[in-house]
């Protein structure tokens, strides 16, 4: 059936036990809206130089959504920002692939559990909800660098 | 087969309706239980709109020539059905827009920039509810932004209702304006439009009702309603996407100013300065959706031959039915009225902790397509604590068959995630 390719057992066990969630201390946050369904999330970066010490979050949303944003804490924490950003770019090729995109080797050994969530690519109102995190990952890790450089 | 009183014979129904006949993901034939958010088209709505492009197109109130003529009889005529539909003492009242928050917003610039007594400013206050769609509470608030009037509203109670307890302290000799739903879009809730309108009377402020849920699956009596505006859109009664109305009071209609300027809207023009023709004409700038125009007097025939008070009575069955049904089901919570009493054909529900997100998926993937989300009220879903819900709306083509392949396909929704 089409839908098991959406939810995959990975994303629904991120959906139940979620990795990393909570608000913790941080240096800068972010807090992202889909304006369609309501799903929300509020993203907490800790930086160390250029290491990511701890990425914690708090929202409420679809399954997509908050499995997203426990993979992401799987996958960043502890990552440095350039190969951060690698995995954030390539996650968001593979979202705005439309299902065209068939993870290989290569991308499986940079996204790890985040390959499961190819199925979703083919499905336009949800990828929103799987990229939810990571963009405000993103905006909240864009906010931390420069109240670093002001500081 | 479940047969209930009062149901229309949808089986004929449904053939007018071409789209209900499609399948999804390989051969699941659709059951379509989101009517609130648009309505499906008769084939007698599209043959019309084909047949206006095909014989008929040209340009409204310019031309002399013989198919300019037509194209203008045929939207002029849209307007005389409409203004029966609902009951208009004069067919001048129904001014057409491109939807209804377009209505509602036209009413807002109306009063915005207004001289007295309908004049909105600093010293006065608006009032709206909190079951608002967003249509129904933006135009407001940039108004009262604009302005400096104060903006006011009506609570909820827990069980879907507005809370009149303190109206006497909500419309007050300050109130210039109150404007509210007559069906709420998320809950279904019918509200009491008399009280609110009576104690507005005794204030002097100018009542606005958002009918968009109300046109498609009742009657519709603007007199009887005894309100100053009414606002609804085509594309929710069967009409196509692009047309709207705005009934108004003639009175109210000529001394309030217009909003947009354009063609059409104008007496004489100058360099210098404009007279303006006189309404509906001066709050249509513009080529209007002519076409839609027409499509919408389509279906208000097409609504009218099977008569608003059986659709309404139909609707009121496969309420029944469906809150009685859904309520069998473990884990559901209906946020809204829990009967049939004074609501209309659109329910909402959470189930457990399932996000409706994913409610809709899983109910995709049998072909049935239900509204997900904050439905555009999202001050409701704040109300009740919940993100958002799972929302299933039925019209005059719904069969308690779909209701029941909803109860089943939500059984299918608990095992999946359960």
């Amino acid at each position: 059936m089409k839908l098991d390719s959406m939810y995959q057992d990975v994303i629904l066990d991120h959906y139940k036990h979620p990795h990393g969630r909570g608000l913790r201390q941080g240096d800068a946050e972010a807090h992202h809206v889909n304006p369609t369904c309501g799903d929300e999330i509020t993203v907490r970066v800790r930086l160390s130089g250029e290491t990511i010490e701890d990425v914690s979050y708090e929202g409420q949303g679809c399954s997509i959504s908050q499995a997203s944003a426990s993979v992401l804490n799987e996958l960043l924490v502890g990552k440095d920002l350039t190969e951060a950003q690698r995995i954030q770019e390539t996650f968001l090729e593979l979202m705005q692939s439309k299902g065209r995109v068939e993870p290989d080797d290569a991308m499986e050994e940079v996204l790890e559990d985040a390959v499961a969530f190819a199925g979703v690519s083919k499905y336009p109102a949800r990828v929103k909800c799987a990229l939810l995190s990571w963009m405000a990952w993103k905006d909240a890790t864009a906010k931390a660098l420069s109240e670093g450089k002001t500081a | 087969m479940t047969i209930l009183p009062g149901l229309l014979d949808t089986e004929a129904i449904r053939k007018d309706f071409p789209l209900l006949d499609r399948t999804v993901h390989d051969g699941k034939k659709i059951v379509y239980l989101d009517s609130a958010a648009t309505s499906q088209k008769p084939r007698q709505v599209l043959d019309a709109l084909s047949a206006y492009y095909e014989q008929h197109n040209a340009n409204v109130h310019r031309g002399v020539y013989t198919i300019a003529e037509e194209a203008t009889a045929l939207y002029e005529g849209a307007r005389d059905k409409v203004a029966a539909f609902v009951n208009a003492p004069s067919r001048d009242e129904v001014i057409f827009t491109k939807n209804a928050s377009e209505s509602l917003n036209l009413v807002a610039n109306m009063l915005g920039w207004a001289d007295e007594p309908y004049r909105v400013d600093h010293d006065t206050e608006i009032v709206i509810t909190e079951m608002e769609h967003h249509s129904n509470i933006v135009p407001w608030q940039l108004l009262s932004q604009r302005t400096g009037a104060k903006l006011k509203w009506f609570g909820l109670t827990d069980d879907g209702r507005l809370d009149l307890s303190n109206i006497d302290e909500i419309i007050t000799e300050k109130t210039k304006v109150v404007s509210f739903v007559l069906v709420s879009n998320i809950m279904g809730t019918v509200n009491p439009v008399e009280a609110i309108v009576r104690r507005a009377q005794e204030v002097g402020a100018l009542v606005v009702v958002d009918a968009s849920q109300a046109a498609p699956h009742m009657p519709l009596d603007v007199q009887a309603l005894q309100a100053d505006f009414v606002a609804f859109t085509g594309h929710k009664m069967c009409a196509p996407t692009g047309i709207g109305v705005l009934w108004g009071r003639q009175e109210l209609l000529e001394d309030l100013p217009p909003f947009l300027g354009g063609g059409e809207m104008i007496e004489t023009v100058s360099m210098h300065s404009s007279t303006y023709a006189p309404a509906p004409h001066k709050f249509e700038a513009g080529t209007p959706p002519i076409a839609q125009a027409v499509g919408l007097g389509a279906a208000v025939d097409y609504l009218t031959s099977i008569g608003m008070e059986n659709i309404a009575r139909h609707e009121h069955a496969i309420t029944e039915y469906a809150v009685r049904r859904l309520q069998e089901v473990p884990d559901l919570r209906l946020i809204g009225p829990t009967t049939a009493e004074d609501r209309g054909a659109t329910i909402s529900f959470t189930l457990g902790d399932i996000h409706p997100h994913d409610v809709g998926q899983v109910l995709d993937e049998q072909g049935i397509a239900v509204r997900v989300g904050h439905h555009c009220a999202r001050p409701v879903c704040l109300r009740y604590g919940i993100p958002a819900t799972t929302r299933a709306s039925f019209y005059l083509y719904s069969t308690p068959g779909e209701v029941d392949a909803l109860v089943e396909g939500l059984e299918h929704v608990r095992n999946f995630f359960g």
